[in-house]
């Protein structure tokens, strides 16, 4: 069968069982998007490129599925890199074309040309420009394998027109196999058995999970091993909804902004059971006091994440899920005698006594503003742990993380290593289309939800009920309480005085808009807002100058926390 | 510590900026770099020189490893292996000099390849100590121009315990 590029791309998506791209036409691309409405996936027309990438993120993360994203040459493509960085640092796989100039103009400085294959070189996990149409095939197959195996991450594969307007015989390749790329996912014997060796000696063990549990699905193994053994379980941001956050297990986030309880138990644990984790600087903290009375397991599928920032007693590298289930397999075998629930009685009941001194409050008295909190929590009430949460950046992304309570994985979307501003609500989007009939909320802040608000247009066109729940406080607030805290409440460029009408906006697009001002009202327009199928902004007048606590400074110990 | 690095890699476009572009972004050393097809003809091998504390030099190795271009990374160093440089140093040679670099070439084994009225320009082959050695030697005369291929290394045949 004798096939244009532009029909070798459809059909190999198609036969990659793409459900939906996300993309924006131009000149580059004109041919695949041509050939569009006679294959059976659907295209998502966004109002700018970032916010497909993000959107194919969103999709990625909620379903577990590699997203796509397609967009023109030049501008088209770099618009993309912001979102390609994003799923970069969070392991998200995702698969994003862009057109180029045809292959006679590369290199002559052509009209929407850009060396796409050059600036998204340290951001991507690998990216290919396809010179000719007959590599195009294998290429796609290529970029998927590599996109959703070993440590998952964004693939970019630059098509030049004249690639998609030749043709060739059509053939795409079934398995295939790659010399220099092969991801290792078996654990090692040897080391599942010292694992086991220090889970039998040690009184006061630690399960700290992130990410790449929610990456390989290994939620259940993670939640047969805390239960079975009886061990405590905290997360980094990325590990919130991989154990249940409503199980008395739970201790929630650990970090420059997590639980007392959890900076107090990585700090005072003997054995540190790091499943998918890569101790980033805003995880540690100061990274001499680190753990410092834990012996350090590290399960992760890369490499490169194990000794980069501490040392560890037993590093594994292999697939979580399938290191958790050679633990279950070993313990199960040994018919182990081990009483777990009373050697490590002592130790969870010291983390509960940390828990109940100190548990995720704000103070509500002395002002009569609506704290954000609030809002974090009624929206937990009301959805009951079961809504799909995309988050901003900034405080609206640490109060989501510390007030609500995840029961599953894939619930929550966000940005944690790049920290993407503008993330959530094109997230949020992606997500809405892998569940169509799921409530999805983006956690916003009055400075973030500018960074994409545009996508309102695409939310209302394709009637997706998205729901963003701005917590507006008129200020950068992340940076605003840096200011306030660190640099003398130098408030420089911090204040969003002249911040538009969100309702009205909402409304000025088609959307739904509500304005929150008072307390009481906070649950009932919230309840009302979500019962809506319409995408609807919910603008919710927050305390201007509240914080994130606890906190620990940069570069303090995790034990040197700021309390409320 | 100096760490010499063997690494076999896909030879196709752009992969010596994967390569380059990774110790650049990551803030690793690079003291020199060759590159060069094998026989394999889409493979090509590079040879790195690197420093760094033994952590930095294993994060060098498993990054460059997680390139997915990258077929194979040897580290040299606790092998027993072979490595020479090649380097063409252009002399100032007037003639009351001219006897004196002759003999210190002649004592290092290096070939005179290019001869004019007031210079010469000389072959190195060796090591790294042979090469500092010579330049060395060759300073007070005035080096003109230096060029150097960055060191090439192999392991060897034969590893015998130390």
């Amino acid at each position: 069968m004798e096939l244009t590029g532009a029909q070798v791309l459809l059909e190999s998506l198609r036969r990659e069982e793409v459900e939906v791209i996300f993309g924006y036409p131009g000149g580059a691309t004109i041919d695949i998007y041509n050939e569009m409405s006679k294959y059976p996936f659907k295209h998502v027309m966004t109002r700018h490129e970032q916010a497909a990438v993000h959107a194919a993120d969103g999709y990625a993360r909620a379903s577990g599925k590699a997203g796509v994203c397609l967009v023109t040459s030049g501008p088209g493509a770099t618009n993309t890199v912001t979102g390609i960085a994003t799923a970069y640092m969070d392991s998200i796989p995702i698969v994003v074309f862009t057109g180029q100039v045809p292959t006679c103009l590369i290199g002559n400085d052509a009209f929407q040309e850009a060396d796409i294959v050059g600036i998204t070189r340290p951001c991507v996990k690998h990216n290919f420009l396809v010179k000719d149409v007959k590599d195009l095939a294998l290429t796609i197959k290529q970029a998927f394998y590599i996109a959703r195996t070993g440590r998952p991450g964004p693939v970019l594969v630059d098509l030049p027109k004249d690639v998609m307007q030749a043709k060739i015989e059509y053939e795409y390749p079934g398995e295939i196999h790659m010399r220099s790329y092969s991801p290792h996912y078996e654990p090692n014997a040897r080391q599942i058995g010292k694992v086991i060796d220090l889970l039998r000696f040690t009184r006061r063990p630690l399960l700290f999970v992130g990410g790449g549990v929610i990456g390989s699905n290994a939620s259940e193994e993670l939640i047969w091993l805390a239960k079975n053994l009886h061990i405590p379980v905290i997360g980094t941001l990325m590990g919130l909804g991989s154990f249940p956050g409503n199980e008395p297990l739970w201790f929630g986030m650990v970090g420059m902004h997590g639980t007392y309880a959890a900076n107090m138990a990585i700090n005072n644990a003997d054995l540190l059971l790091a499943v998918g984790v890569r101790f980033d600087d805003r995880v540690t903290g100061k990274l001499s006091s680190f753990a410092e009375k834990a012996k350090i397991v590290h399960i992760d599928i890369d490499p490169t994440s194990i000794r980069k920032n501490v040392s560890v007693e037993v590093p594994m590298v292999c697939d979580c899920r399938r290191a958790l289930k050679a633990l279950r397999s070993e313990i199960d075998a040994a018919g182990e005698p081990v009483n777990w629930e009373e050697k490590h009685g002592d130790w969870i009941g010291k983390i509960q006594a940390w828990q109940k001194s100190q548990p995720m409050s704000y103070e509500i008295n002395g002002s009569t503003y609506i704290k954000p909190q609030m809002v974090i929590e009624s929206i937990y009430e009301l959805t009951k742990g079961r809504a799909i949460i995309a988050t901003e950046v900034g405080q609206n992304q640490m109060w989501a993380a510390q007030f609500y309570k995840y029961h599953k994985p894939r619930t929550l979307l966000t940005s944690g290593g790049l920290g993407t501003m503008g993330y959530g609500f094109p997230a949020a989007i992606g997500a809405q289309f892998a569940f169509p009939s799921s409530l999805v909320i983006d956690i916003a802040g009055d400075g973030s939800i500018q960074m994409n608000i545009q996508e309102l247009a695409t939310a209302v066109s394709y009637e997706l009920p998205v729901k963003i729940v701005i917590l507006n406080n008129g200020h950068l607030g992340m940076v605003r309480q840096w200011q306030e805290l660190f640099y003398n409440r130098n408030y420089c460029s911090t204040c969003l005085h002249k911040n538009p009408d969100f309702v009205a906006l909402a409304k000025a697009y088609g959307a739904e808009g509500y304005r929150i001002e008072k307390r009481e009202n906070v649950k009932d327009v919230l309840k009302q807002a979500f019962a809506t199928k319409r995408p609807a902004i919910i603008d919710v007048l927050v305390e201007p100058e509240e914080n994130v606590y606890p906190m620990v400074p940069a570069g303090a110990s995790l034990t040197d926390m700021l309390l409320v | 510590m100096r760490h010499v690095l063997s690494i076999l890699v896909e030879n196709e476009p752009g992969v010596l900026s994967r390569v380059a572009g990774l110790f650049s972004g990551r803030g690793f050393n690079i003291e020199s770099l060759n590159v060069a097809p094998t026989l394999e003809k889409e493979v090509s091998r590079m040879t790195i020189c690197t420093t760094g504390e033994e952590q930095i030099i294993e994060q060098i190795i498993k990054q460059l490893r997680k390139l997915i271009t990258v077929i194979k990374v040897v580290d040299l160093t606790h092998l027993q292996a072979v490595e020479r440089e090649m380097v063409l140093i252009k002399v100032g040679a007037e003639d009351s000099k001219r006897a004196e670099i002759l003999r210190i070439a002649d004592i290092f084994r290096c070939k005179v390849i290019d001869v004019a009225a007031s210079e010469l320009t000389l072959e190195i082959i060796g090591d790294q100590g042979k090469i500092r050695a010579i330049i060395n030697l060759l300073q007070r005369f005035g080096i003109k121009e230096i060029a150097r291929t960055g060191t090439g290394a192999l392991r060897r045949s034969m590893q015998f315990e130390d």
